[in-house]
């Protein structure tokens, strides 16, 4: 392997966003965006080179795919504890290596359009650098504490972009909150390492991992609350994991990060930084599935099925079609914790770790492709509500025909990306767990219905009569929308078990008729009552939400998560912990230390006068101490 | 060696001179006055050394020639002073020494 070349990946977009960062008042708009371009250019070459090298040229060894690691020592504590930095390529590593740079490159081209005349063009395109470099540190680490670098690293980008309005007062207060509760649930994820690097000694990927190595043959050095303490580890893990992927109950930062511009929320927010939880549990699923017969990883299952499904209701009844496709997403990643949470280790049992990672490469793609058509449309009606917009297709083509390209890979029509990855998923749920199968299925109807609903809304629906003319967008935004859709139609063929399975041997996954078949039946009956209540303006829809009343209200006010979370940090942690946290603050803390302050400062002043200035004083001084020591000698020296 | 008078004698007078200096310094107001005051204490210590020459290493001169040394350096830096109070002098039309309480401005 050509580690240079794998090492220039990430360096290259760090290059970038320095360059971009320091000199951003003397670079130009049109230099900047060429350079990040140009930089991603490369950076993704690089990237098809190196997954071409490992996967081709260098293929297995011995019947598995090897897990390369070139690395430094950075901080050595012990013999056998210390943080490296380094590369680690295995193959997710390399998957996720394609997923970021394709759709960063995509998003970076993309951009030179959406964000032309914008006052902060180098800096967006800077920040649009920093986050590519975060990100690809973060897919190539080598241990968990390089990874909770990059994973902060990442979250750092991320609220930059999200606070890249940062006039605006609700972008500023969205980019606070994706701040506060990742970092909120990072905080897990540090304990949890903490816990594993302290029990298990190291923080390895490699040793971690390793199916006959110590940690996982005693996954039990000691207990708590009656679960290992490795369990507890990979739990708090998660936690970190569930933040960042937006899961229930930390998913509410999401839809609010859609206040960022619209490639960063297709980027960052859809296709790669959000993914991130679901990478971390795939990183460490050995530890996940042989720790405690996968206690953990049950969590993880139900934790994913109950987002997919919570998040799906709550998308359905959303009018601003960008927390549409937040809650879409945030449903999705749902779909990829559950079919991690469910798969097995050895041969084909890996199917559900297999189709998570063939999910999460599809979705990347089509997801990334729905934001980008999102944005193309707002940047032509000037408005992210769907009341604002219908029979957009007669102005937008290519617009028009990507996004509905994307719905039907989301929907998971064949023969588009979604279906491929969709379906193994459900297939793997099946085999494991009825309910969760069952589950599923329904979100699976769901996620038809309300993309078709937005596509019906934007593009069909009512006749809006437009100030200004919507036009289609200009070139540089449409080629990326034209390559993702190409993408979402035909990365479905990818034989994914070939190359990705838990135990790298790889397996063959064949499509299971009747379970497709239920699927795609489920999934057009979405779209057909999508089809039904929304391609024509018609009043039916407004009867239904009425008819469903309260359940309709709880799902358009999400639940009310926003204000369970107010009201648990306003009236209990604020007025409760906070408060008496204050008090002690200022009354004990503070008072010791101004007490100490103002005695120092009152017998100074008292003693202030002695320092006159007057020569004559200190001369006095100095004799009558001359005069004391004197008689002190001649009284020691005569008794 | 001077007949009659013994080193007891020139000690008393030459600790009078030095102590009147000291006296002269810490209490008088005028800068010219606290001057005068430093050479007593000058000439106090500079008799001392002629007298402890005289008495005690009558074959040396090490005592004569550092009591030389001494007024050699009171005027030097009686040349000094006086530069500066004239200076003083000029700038707040005063030698009170009450006066000269700090050393910037």
């Amino acid at each position: 392997m050509n580690y240079t070349a794998i090492i220039l990946i990430p360096l290259i977009p760090l290059a970038v966003f320095l360059v971009l960062g320091l000199f951003n008042r003397k670079i130009g708009p049109g230099v900047s965006g060429l350079v990040g371009v140009g930089g991603m250019l490369v950076s993704t070459l690089l990237s098809f080179y190196t997954a071409f090298e490992y996967f081709m040229v260098l293929g297995k060894v011995s019947g598995a795919y090897p897990t390369l690691v070139e690395s430094t020592v950075w901080m050595n504590f012990t013999e056998t504890l210390r943080i490296d930095m380094g590369v680690l390529i295995d193959p997710i590593s390399v998957m996720m290596l394609i997923v970021v740079s394709t759709i960063s490159l995509m998003v970076h081209i993309y951009s030179r359009g959406y964000m032309k005349g914008d006052e902060g063009y180098t800096k967006f395109f800077s920040f649009l650098s920093l986050f590519t470099f975060s990100m690809y540190g973060l897919v190539l680490a080598t241990n968990l504490f390089q990874i909770y670098i990059f994973w902060e690293l990442v979250g750092v980008s991320s609220y930059l972009l999200i606070g890249y309005y940062y006039t605006k007062e609700s972008a500023v207060a969205a980019a606070k909150k994706a701040f506060i509760v990742t970092r909120f649930a990072d905080l897990g994820f540090l304990i949890g390492i903490l816990l594993i690097g302290y029990y298990t000694g190291t923080y390895d990927f490699e040793t971690l991992n390793n199916p006959e190595g110590a940690t996982l043959t005693h996954w039990a050095p000691a207990s708590f609350m009656g679960l290992s303490v490795l369990t507890w580890g990979l739990i708090l893990i998660f936690i970190g994991g569930a933040g960042k992927s937006a899961m229930f109950p930390l998913h509410i930062w999401l839809p609010d990060a859609m206040e960022g511009p619209t490639p960063v929320s297709a980027l960052i927010h859809a296709a790669t930084m959000v993914v991130a939880g679901v990478f971390l549990v795939a990183r460490l699923f050995p530890m996940y599935f042989f720790v405690e017969e996968g206690f953990a990883l049950q969590i993880v299952a139900f934790v994913g099925a109950f987002s997919a499904l919570f998040a799906a209701v709550i998308a359905l009844t959303q009018t601003d079609i960008k927390r549409v496709l937040a809650y879409s997403t945030m449903s999705q990643l749902g779909y990829m914790m559950l079919a991690l949470g469910v798969s097995g280790y050895e041969g084909s049992q890996g199917l559900g770790y297999m189709s998570s990672m063939f999910h999460l490469f599809t979705h990347a793609m089509f997801k990334a492709l729905l934001f980008l058509c999102a944005g193309s449309v707002i940047h032509a009606v000037h408005s992210n509500y769907l009341k604002d917009m219908g029979q957009l297709r007669k102005y937008m083509p290519i617009t028009h025909l990507s996004f509905l390209v994307a719905a039907l890979a989301i929907a998971g029509i064949p023969p588009f990306a979604g279906f491929w990855s969709k379906d193994e998923i459900l297939v793997a749920v099946y085999q494991q767990n009825t309910f969760l199968y069952v589950v599923g299925i329904f979100v699976a109807g769901l996620t038809a219905l309300y993309i078709f609903r937005i596509y019906f809304g934007i593009f069909w629906g009512k006749d809006n009569t437009y100030e200004h003319r919507p036009a289609e967008s200009p070139a540089s935004m449409t080629v990326p929308l034209i390559v993702l859709a190409v993408l979402s139609a035909t990365v479905g063929f990818i034989p994914f078990s070939e190359f990705i399975s838990p135990d790298r041997a790889g397996f063959d996954a064949h499509i299971d008729i009747p379970m497709a078949i239920t699927a795609v039946a489920v999934a057009l009956i979405g779209i057909g009552i999508a089809w039904m209540l929304y391609k024509k303006e018609s009043g039916l829809a407004t009867r239904l939400t009425d008819r469903l009343g309260v359940l309709y209200t709880w799902a358009h006010r999400k639940f009310y998560m926003d204000e369970v979370y107010l009201f648990v940090t306003k009236n209990i942690l604020f007025k409760g912990i906070a408060a008496g946290a204050a008090w002690a603050d200022r009354k004990i803390v503070d008072g010791t230390m101004n007490l100490i302050g103002n005695s120092t400062v009152l017998f100074s002043k008292k003693i202030k006068g002695m320092q006159s200035g007057r020569v004559q004083d200190y001369a006095m001084a100095f004799v009558s101490g001359t005069v004391i020591l004197a008689l002190l000698f001649i009284y020691l020296w005569t008794s | 060696m001077i007949e009659g008078i013994s080193i007891y004698e020139l000690l008393t007078v030459s600790t009078i001179l030095f102590f009147i200096g000291v006296y002269g310094f810490i209490t008088r107001k005028n800068l010219i006055s606290v001057l005068i005051s430093v050479e007593l204490i000058l000439n106090g210590a500079a008799v001392n050394f002629v007298v402890i020459n005289k008495y005690l290493y009558p074959e040396v001169l090490q005592g004569m020639i550092f009591s030389i040394f001494i007024i050699a350096v009171a005027a030097a830096e009686t040349a000094l002073a006086i530069s500066i109070i004239i200076n003083l002098y000029r700038k707040i039309s005063s030698v009170e020494v009450k006066e000269v309480e700090t050393m910037k401005n």
